[in-house]
């Protein structure tokens, strides 16, 4: 088992075209650092410093991590975490 | 180019004149692949903001989700301005994530709010890849059938 990472068409680029990669981690920070070691810049597009990006939305889930501890939040195998680009503009 | 059915450029317009004076804000998805904007999904504004949009992180979700299980893709993500010409903004080109995407502008200013003005009203569309707008043209059918014949 592991934890599946749902990733954007944006980000698609670094995952060689593929749709979800795996990785584990006991949280989302851990899993994101997990899966940039096999698609490197991934995280950057996703995390800032040391917190999301403002317009990334992350989902574990189907919860929005903003509401469950953002990075720290903690994920098992099994789950399904989606990143989804914000929908936003002026 | 962007083709788009005249039932759907309606609904845009209706939606973003019914938002005035908050940004209105939607996709159109389609098939993956086809560059054929098919079902219209008015998406709320969370940030109701005359100047801002952001659809809710919950509904944006949901929506994906809906067009994953569908093998749909967002053909057209529209927004309006306010107060403003139907260009993208500053905000607008920095926060633009869908490179596939038509992003289609309507601007409800100088009273193209009301449905009975008789103006002409600005609905334009542009692509936004890695902060580089191109404006297209907007072809505007009476259906996407009468569009494959041609």
């Amino acid at each position: 088992m592991a934890i599946e990472l749902r990733v954007p068409t944006i980000l698609r680029t670094y995952t060689g075209g593929a749709k979800a990669v795996s990785g584990d981690g006991t949280t989302l920070a851990e899993l994101i650092d997990d899966v940039d070691g096999s698609h490197p810049g991934i995280k950057e597009r996703i995390v800032d410093g040391g917190d999301l990006r403002r317009f990334v939305n992350v989902y574990v889930n189907d919860e929005d991590v903003r509401f469950t501890g953002g990075l720290k939040t903690g994920v098992r195998d099994g789950d399904v975490v989606v990143v989804l680009p914000a929908v936003a503009g002026g | 180019m962007l083709t788009v059915d005249s039932a759907t450029y309606d609904a845009i317009v209706a939606h973003a004149r019914r938002d005035h004076p908050d940004e209105a804000c939607g996709v159109v998805a389609g098939p993956a692949g086809s560059d054929r904007p098919e079902r219209f999904v008015p998406m709320l504004n969370a940030a109701m903001s005359p100047t801002f949009y952001e659809f809710d992180s919950t509904d944006l979700l949901k929506l994906y989700k809906e067009m994953d299980e569908r093998d749909e893709e967002p053909v057209v993500i529209y927004h309006s301005h306010t107060a403003t010409d139907a260009y993208p903004s500053r905000t607008d080109i920095a926060l633009a994530q869908e490179p596939g995407a038509h992003y289609v502008l309507v601007s409800t200013r100088d009273g193209a709010h009301d449905p009975a003005h008789d103006g002409p009203l600005e609905f334009r569309s542009y692509r936004i890849v890695d902060g580089d707008v191109t404006e297209e043209e907007v072809r505007v059918v009476p259906s996407h059938d009468g569009a494959r014949r041609d």
